[in-house]
Formats: structure tokens, C-alpha cells, sequence
């Protein structure tokens, strides 16, 4: 048990060390995909993840700037190494699509409520509310009304 | 039916055909021995030109994906130099399909154990879903007429390698 427990530090321990050693990685293990596990780079320990870790601290090193040193990992894995669609082209679709679509369903809702609540209306005769603010009666139920209470006068 | 009926139902399709379509994308490929083996034009690993598997029709050729950071795919790749080297003039072809990896660590280890077959590189790693390959190495052989013969999963013995030449220029 004792030796399972310092496994997992010493696994724990290199990512971390190689963090301390090269602050770029940090800010970028978040945005980097590790490209054989699918997740990003943070939370993985697979050889291909620790290649690339590698590799960002070297061009760090080198003074490459963040975004060089994701085109130059764009450049040999494709896209799909960037955690996050890059805000240009057709991957632009990708953010500009959600907010359209939450913003044309805000909408739909919006004017179906104003409908439903008119439809409502028209319905129940609750257009020309009355001075009391109560729905006027039917005239010839009023009549009625008028009729039995004079009785009782 | 109303206009507006006929876009709620055309919008309503279109919603499952998107669904339909991530669902099938997402979908692992399934790929059996006697299937024309997926192919795709691929870059060269150093840069000179490129290369597929239809560039061999006519030869049996070993199909071997690898990457540099991958432990087995060093170990099996003096077996795989030696079958190249020892076969290739009686129609046998290895082609190194490397993806997944850096290209100047794909080409420094290409140069570390010394192959000399014909390697191209798939950085993205779009032909392994058709392949359905989750781990490197994973091996196929390819026949004359461009049908899959043969699949390894993991590290190729020496054993491996030579029972399937052996059957295929008998």
C-alpha cells in the first residue's frame, strides 16, 4: 500500500516539477490536448502528453511566444490539439453558432409568450377590464340580476 | 399543411439529421480482414513528396503504425528494417505510417533505428479511425490487390512477420 501511495506521488511530482520549472506550461496545459487520451493536457500522463509538455517548455526556451509555440503544434497535430476552436474561419462557427442559437430561442420564446398571453385574452373577454376591475357581467344575466333583487325591494 | 408547419417539420429533421450525423462520426470504425484497406495520399515524413498505399498495387506491403514516443515501436523496429531489407526484391513493401507525434521527434527516431523503407506521416491521425487503431504499434498487411490479410495488435515478433511472408510469396 505504502509503495502504491509513492508511485502515485512520484507520478503526481513530475508534472508538477516540470510546471515549476517552466511557467508556460501551466497557462498552456489547459489549452493543449493531449492528442491520444482526448483531454487536455493537465490531465493526462500519457507518453504523447508528456512529449508535448516537453516541447512547450523547449520553445518557451527558446522565446517562442504562447501563440507560436500552439501553430507550431497546430502545425504537426492539426486543430484538434487546441482545447478550444480558434476564433477565426470556419471554426469560428463553432462559438458565433451556440450564442445564435440561445439568442434566436430567447427570442421564439419571448414572442410565443406575447401570443399565448394575447390569445389568452381575446379568449376570456378580459380585453376592456370593468371600473371595478372585475369582469363585467353578461347583460342578460345582469337583467336577471336586476330582476331578482328588485323583488326583494 | 401551412407554411409554418412545413418549416417546424424541416427544422425538426434537420435537428436529428445533425444528431444523426455527430452519432455516426463519432462512431468507431469497423474494419475486417478481406476489406480493401483504407487509404490516403500522406506527406512523406522528411518532407519529399509523399506516399500511400495504392503507390504499391501489385506488391504485398506491411502497414505499420508508430510513433517516437512509443516504447514498442522501437523495439520491433530493427524486425521491421530486417524484413524490408531481406524481402524487398521478391515484392514485399513496410510503409511507416507515423502519427500522433512531433515531426522532428518522428524524424529523429526514424534516424536512430535506422529505416530505410518509405515512412509518411498522418500528424492529426485522421486515417487511424477508419483503421480503428487505439494504441501504437498496430500492424496490418496489405495484399496485391490492396485487401487486408493480416492485422497485429502491439509489438510484431519476429515469428509474426515471417509467417505472413512466408504465406504470401509461397
Amino acid at each position: 500500500m505504502k509503495r502504491l501511495a509513492l508511485i502515485a506521488l512520484v507520478a503526481l511530482a513530475v508534472p508538477a516539477s516540470a510546471s515549476a520549472a517552466c511557467p508556460e506550461l501551466r497557462s498552456l496545459e489547459g489549452e493543449l490536448m493531449c492528442p491520444t487520451c482526448r483531454t487536455t493536457l493537465e490531465l493526462s500522463n500519457a507518453p504523447a502528453a508528456n512529449q508535448i509538455r516537453r516541447f512547450v517548455c523547449e520553445r518557451a526556451a527558446a522565446g517562442d511566444s504562447k501563440g507560436e509555440i500552439k501553430d507550431r503544434l497546430v502545425a504537426d497535430f492539426g486543430p484538434g490539439v487546441l482545447a478550444s476552436p480558434p476564433k477565426e474561419g470556419f471554426d469560428l462557427l463553432a462559438w458565433v453558432l451556440p450564442l445564435a442559437a440561445l439568442g434566436l430561442g430567447a427570442a421564439a420564446i419571448g414572442v410565443l409568450v406575447v401570443r399565448w398571453s394575447r390569445r389568452g385574452k381575446s379568449e376570456t373577454g378580459l380585453e376592456e377590464p370593468s371600473a371595478n376591475g372585475r369582469p363585467e357581467l353578461d347583460p342578460a344575466l345582469e337583467k336577471r340580476l336586476e330582476d331578482e333583487l328588485a323583488r326583494f325591494e | 399543411v401551412s407554411s409554418k408547419s412545413f418549416a417546424v417539420v424541416l427544422a425538426v429533421l434537420a435537428v436529428i439529421g445533425l444528431l444523426g450525423f455527430g452519432l455516426l462520426s463519432k462512431g468507431e470504425a469497423s474494419i475486417s480482414l478481406g476489406d480493401t484497406a483504407p487509404d490516403k495520399r500522406l506527406q512523406a515524413l522528411d518532407g519529399s513528396g509523399s506516399g500511400q498505399i495504392a503507390d504499391y498495387r501489385g506488391k504485398w506491403v506491411f502497414v505499420n503504425f508508430w510513433a517516437s514516443w512509443c516504447e514498442p515501436c522501437k523495439a520491433e523496429a530493427p524486425l521491421l528494417e530486417k524484413a524490408w531489407r531481406t524481402y524487398r526484391d521478391r515484392g514485399l513493401v513496410v510503409l511507416g505510417v507515423n502519427s500522433q507525434d512531433l515531426s522532428s521527434d518522428a524524424r529523429r527516431f526514424a534516424k536512430q533505428v535506422g529505416w530505410t523503407y518509405p515512412l509518411v506521416r498522418d500528424g492529426a491521425g485522421d486515417i487511424l479511425g477508419p483503421y480503428a487503431v487505439a494504441a501504437f504499434p498496430e500492424t496490418f498487411f496489405v495484399d496485391r490487390k490492396g485487401k487486408l490479410v493480416a492485422r497485429i495488435d502491439g509489438e510484431v515478433s519476429e515469428d509474426e512477420l515471417e509467417t505472413n511472408i512466408e504465406r504470401a510469396l509461397a
